[in-house]
């Protein structure tokens, strides 16, 4: 239990620190609780935890706010919690730097799926040109796409899209983000561009475009290319 | 007649005059015969007496034309900086009306009632601030000369040859608390005028001299001595009245003045308001509408006499009839009518034989107990129809139009000639004649009878081709020819001038009618509010702009929307002065004539219910004969607002129990709601703590039921939520760009647990547009009709999802097999808490309608039907636009091996 990695709780709700302690030791997490933003950032310096999972509503500082002093000094994964979060909320905690969100009431099985891959994103990639995820394979040297081993043809923007979305595998990208990104920092708000890119494109990756398994959509934030398709 | 007690109203409107003067400000008149006579030096010595005896004097305006003992006695009077107007190249200084009202001293001095403000001013006329500062109760001293009196202006002009255009009404100098005469000897004055203490305008230097005559000082200084005994008198008598000393009561005189659309009307209604005056007599002043066509020139002159009249003080009429004297004399009649003023004609005398003999000797004959004032100066004392002989419209291509058909008819006529007689010639060009008034003026009728009679004595009449008549009998023809062309020519005008008229009245009667006809059928005042713009914008070719009250002191800070015109800020004041003093303001009239609109107040039983502002497109003004029209039209709207203002009102009322109902509806459903899975939660946790180790499939079973009254608690508070999002108006909608197989795919995945024991089968059309929503609360909508199949049909049963396009509107359908929609449930499956009867528990009745909310915040509708072969469908319809071009793909592919 104790080489398992470092969880800092920030949040203020008794209840919700409980039961992340539980769920997450049961797990293999060694877990450290602070219910306020200031003491959380403190925190943070002093025990360098592996991931970070911050309430919105704290009663001194915003939770956004605390995300944008952590994000001043370590690219530490930070997993955000919030009651009901709008749209907008999300995009601006993304943008922020957050690398996912949870809205409450969540399961604790959906919890520790989005701790796995915000861990990953901390680790150094292998290196590795050639990604693979379900039937998917991508050679960001070779810059080549198969799809059940069958090379596909992708334009120059599709490429650049999918590129995008391997390089953050399991995270949430917003609009603005994929948009400035591939189109160019004056594109962000051609939100019809990415509809009709992203259609394009799974059309030559999915199995059943109808019914996407690889890239997933976020309603009313982004999307997301998931690394492990059921 | 020998009754001695005071008349009942005489002596109401003396106490109304008390009471009135007992809020209002006070005014004091310095008077004076001419310029330089020391008004201004009294008024100041006046009002420091006042400020000695401790009362708040200001200096509003007060022009000591550089006369140092004037400007000394301006010292310690505190002043309230004049207001400055750019006109032009100059910068003119006004009196600051609101500055002073802000100021609220008790007494202000105000030089120069007489003066004309500067464009953009509140005002047109000083004398107009003056009245607003006595009616916000602050006393005024003023100075006003005698020539600058309405009433007398004109005998000012006969005496001196000086026109003044500055003119103080009479009404105002009735208003007067008290007028001090400020007497100078005209020898004294002209003293004065040499040593250069009279200040006059470097411009107007020699006719100030001639104006400064001792003739004229003389004439002048008796007006302005008489003007102030005749006051004198009026105090004497309005005590009098108020005491119940007996006296020589009002003598029970009543005047008429007949009004043409003259210029010289102007002294007839003069002449008559200073003889009405000194009767202390009610005078009307009416103008006989006939049948004959008016420029547009002389309608405006007419508008300009009656308002002046209007302005001195007398009730206007304007009353339509063939014959002016039966006319004025029914109205004589009538009103109980004493005297007849009218102008004296100048027309020769031999026009008035032709048209049956002079108005003025008729109106003698025929006026029987009503006296008769005849007036000299007037051409057209009551008689308008001079003005259109000839018609002054008729252009020339309508003279060579009427030369032209007798020519033509001439040549017809030669042709004949060998079959017929010259006789049957005349009747076949008289015939001409009497048609062409249908579509000529007068004139062309004229030239056309005098050119046919012509060629036909020259053409036809034995011996042809000279202008000999050689029989007696021919030369009566001739004559008889002529004078039954002029006859029936002008009679067939006067006929067509007639029908004209009446089609006018008809066109006029029909707009009212259909304007009350449409009003009856609207139901909201938005509704009211944009047929009324479109119909006065109709009837009058304006542009319509209306304000509506927004209480019962308050104006609204904006014209409506549906205004055909935007109203700046200083539109905006006009029609707020309309408003709070319930007269007309704004273009064409005496308050803020600079705006570009006219405010009418919009004046209905209860209230009023705004302001409307017309402002006609060609850039005139309304004529006098329209103005009735607009009020009866205005009426109908102020009717027609405050209708619905009531009925709205009364809604407001039906709502506001509705909603009482629907409270106690949520209390009773949410608390039922809220407590059922609190009951299960705590249960199953309870018994679990008590439950022993061995019971893993109990332990399962219960944490089971504790995640599923969890997940109807989370279910119920977001239906709460979104429903207090949508009626709170919160509801902002993030419209994007969508693709309607993504939403469909992600609604699909949230809502399959939910439909895992049906078969849902899912449609989307191939190749569907992009479709601007917001994805999030439209998925909302899916996931709600879907859960509701799932709770409302059994289990098994195949449920459709589909999406197509229909023509410029997405289709997104859900469709079941289920038991269908009861008619009842037809009609009401949107409402709040409604829920079908023997509906499953665990529903709130909310979820139906937030998603309709949800969906009209779209633009677009949802509806419910039950299909033919049993089950329901509901079918939800978003607007589509074409989406924005796409950027051009590079066309550089990743190379296939």
């Amino acid at each position: 239990m104790t080489d398992g990695p470092l969880v800092l709780v920030i949040d203020d709700e008794i209840q919700i620190r409980r039961l992340l302690r539980i769920s997450l030791e049961t797990n293999g997490y060694r877990v450290h609780e602070t219910a306020r933003g200031v003491d959380g950032l403190a925190e943070a310096a002093r025990l360098r935890p592996d991931l970070v999972v911050l309430d919105l509503g704290l009663p001194d500082l915003d939770g956004l706010e605390v995300l944008r002093r952590l994000r001043e000094w370590t690219q530490v994964p930070v997993l955000v919690l919030s009651v009901r979060a709008s749209e907008e909320e999300k995009i601006a905690l993304l943008d922020a730097g957050a690398d996912d969100y949870l809205t409450k009431p969540f399961g604790v099985g959906e919890l520790l799926a989005r701790l796995r891959t915000a861990a990953r994103h901390n680790q150094p990639a292998g290196e590795s040109p050639v990604i693979e995820i379900g039937s998917l394979r991508v050679d960001l040297e070779k810059r080549r796409v198969w799809r059940d081993d069958v090379a596909v043809t992708l334009s120059n923007t599709e490429y650049s899209l999918l590129r995008l979305f391997v390089r953050h595998a399991g995270k949430v990208l917003t609009h603005s983000q994929i948009l400035r990104e591939v189109w160019g920092p004056g594109y962000a708000e051609e939100v019809h561009y990415l509809r009709v890119y992203v259609a394009n494109l799974r059309k030559k990756i999915e199995q059943d475009p109808g019914n996407p398994t690889l890239l997933m959509t976020e309603p009313g934030v982004g999307y997301r290319l998931t690394t492990d398709p059921s | 007649m020998m009754d001695q007690r005071p008349d009942p109203d005489a002596l109401l409107a003396a106490v109304t005059k008390l009471e009135h003067s007992a809020t209002r400000g006070k005014l004091k008149i310095f008077f004076g015969m001419a310029a330089g006579v020391g008004k201004t030096f009294a008024m100041l010595q006046e009002a420091q007496a006042r400020r000695a005896e401790g009362v708040d004097v200001v200096i509003g305006y007060v022009e000591t034309h550089g006369r140092a003992d004037t400007a000394a006695l301006l010292s310690g009077l505190p002043i309230v900086p004049r207001r400055a107007y750019a006109y032009r190249d100059t910068v003119l200084e006004e009196l600051d009306l609101e500055a002073v009202l802000a100021r609220r001293p008790r007494l202000v001095l105000v030089d120069e009632l007489a003066h004309t403000n500067a464009p953009g001013a509140l005002h047109a006329k000083r004398f107009q601030d003056v009245l607003d500062l006595l009616e916000a109760g602050i006393d005024v001293y003023t100075t006003v000369n005698v020539q600058h009196v309405e009433s007398r202006s004109d005998t000012v002009r006969q005496i001196t040859g000086v026109t003044v255009h500055e003119t103080v009404p009479d009404s105002v100098l009735d208003a007067a608390d008290s007028i001090e005469l400020i007497d100078l000897a005209p020898d004294e004055l002209r003293k004065r005028l040499a040593e250069g203490k009279v200040y006059v305008l470097e411009r107007a230097g020699v006719a100030a001299a001639s104006f400064f005559r001792i003739g004229n000082l003389t004439a002048l200084r008796e007006m302005a001595l008489r003007l102030t005994a005749e006051r004198v008198d009026h105090q004497l008598r309005d005590y009098m009245e108020l005491k119940r000393i007996a006296g020589p009561w009002k003598s029970g005189e009543r005047l008429v003045v007949a009004i043409s659309a003259s210029p010289l009307s102007e002294r007839l209604v003069r002449w008559t308001r200073r003889m009405a005056y000194n009767l202390e007599a009610p005078w009307l002043a009416v103008h006989v509408e006939t049948t004959s066509t008016t420029s547009s020139a002389a309608q405006a002159q007419l508008t300009r006499n009656l308002e002046l009249a209007r302005s001195l003080g007398a009730e206007v009429l304007t009353v339509s009839g063939d014959d002016v004297v039966a006319t004025l004399l029914h109205v004589g009649q009538q009103r109980n009518v004493t005297q007849i003023v009218v102008g004296k004609p100048e027309r020769p005398a031999w026009r008035e034989w032709l048209r049956g003999g002079s108005v003025v000797n008729r109106l003698i004959r025929t006026s029987g107990d009503i006296d008769v004032y005849v007036i000299s100066g007037d051409p057209d004392s009551s008689s308008p129809r001079g003005q259109s002989w000839p018609t002054p419209q008729s252009s020339a291509r309508q003279y060579l139009g009427a030369v032209a058909v007798v020519m033509a008819a001439t040549l017809v006529n030669l042709a004949l000639l060998p079959f017929i007689s010259y006789e049957a010639v005349a009747l076949l060009l008289l015939l001409v004649v009497l048609v062409l008034p249908l579509y000529f003026g007068r004139g062309p009728v004229v030239v056309a009878a005098a050119l046919s009679a012509i060629s036909w004595n020259f053409l036809f009449i034995p011996p042809r081709f000279t202008f000999l008549i050689s029989r007696l009998e021919d030369l009566l023809l001739f004559i008889l020819y002529f004078v039954v062309a002029l006859v029936g020519g002008s009679l067939t005008t006067r006929l067509k001038a007639q029908q004209v008229l009446l089609q006018r009245r008809e066109e006029r009667t029909r707009a009212l009618y259909a304007l009350v006809r449409e009003f009856a059928q609207l139901e909201t005042i938005d509704a009211v509010v944009k047929a009324a713009v479109a119909h006065l914008g109709a009837a009058f070719d304006a542009d319509v702009a209306i304000v509506l009250a927004t209480g019962p002191d308050r104006l609204a800070d904006r014209a409506h929307p549906a205004s055909s015109f935007a109203l700046d800020e200083k539109e905006l004041g006009a029609a707020a002065w309309a408003f709070s003093r319930q007269r007309a303001a704004g273009r064409s009239t005496d308050t803020l004539p600079a705006a570009i609109g006219t405010y009418h107040p919009l004046r209905a039983p209860g209230a009023l219910v705004g302001v409307a502002g017309i402002r006609p497109r060609n850039g005139r003004t309304l004529t006098s004969d329209q103005e009735p029209f607009l009020e009866a039209l205005l009426a109908q709207v102020a009717l027609a607002i405050e209708h619905e203002r009531l009925g709205e009102a009364q809604e407001r009322a039906v709502l506001l129990t509705e909603s009482e109902r629907l409270y106690k509806t949520l209390l009773n459903s949410v608390s039922h709601e809220l407590r059922t899975p609190i009951a299960a939660i705590t249960g199953a946790a309870s018994t679990l703590r008590a439950l022993p180790d061995d019971q893993a499939d109990a332990r399962l079973a219960l944490a089971g039921e504790i995640q599923v009254a969890a997940e109807r608690l989370n279910r119920l508070v977001e239906n709460l939520l979104d429903m207090s999002r949508l009626e709170s108006g919160m509801l902002r909608l993030r419209l994007e760009w969508c693709d309607v197989s993504d939403l469909v795919s992600v609604t699909v995945q949230r809502v399959r647990p939910l439909l895992e024991r049906h078969d849902l089968v899912v449609d989307v059309a191939p190749s569907l547009p992009l479709v601007q929503m917001d994805f999030v609360l439209i998925e909302q909508v899916l996931v709600n009709l879907l859960h509701n199949a799932a709770v409302y049909t059994p289990p098994g049963t195949r449920v459709r999802l589909q999406a197509v396009q229909d023509g410029n509107r997405l289709n997104l359908i859900v469709a079941d097999r289920g038991p269908g929609l009861s008619p009842e449930s037809l009609d009401r499956i949107f409402d709040k808490f409604y829920r079908a009867p023997g509906a499953a528990a665990g529903g709130t009745g909310l979820g139906l309608s937030i998603a309709r909310g949800i969906v009209e915040a779209h633009g677009g509708t949802l509806s419910a039907e039950n299909r033919a072969n049993g089950g329901a469908r509901f079918l939800l319809q978003l607007p589509l636009t074409p989406p924005p071009p796409l950027p051009a793909e590079a066309s550089l592919e990743i190379p296939d091996d």
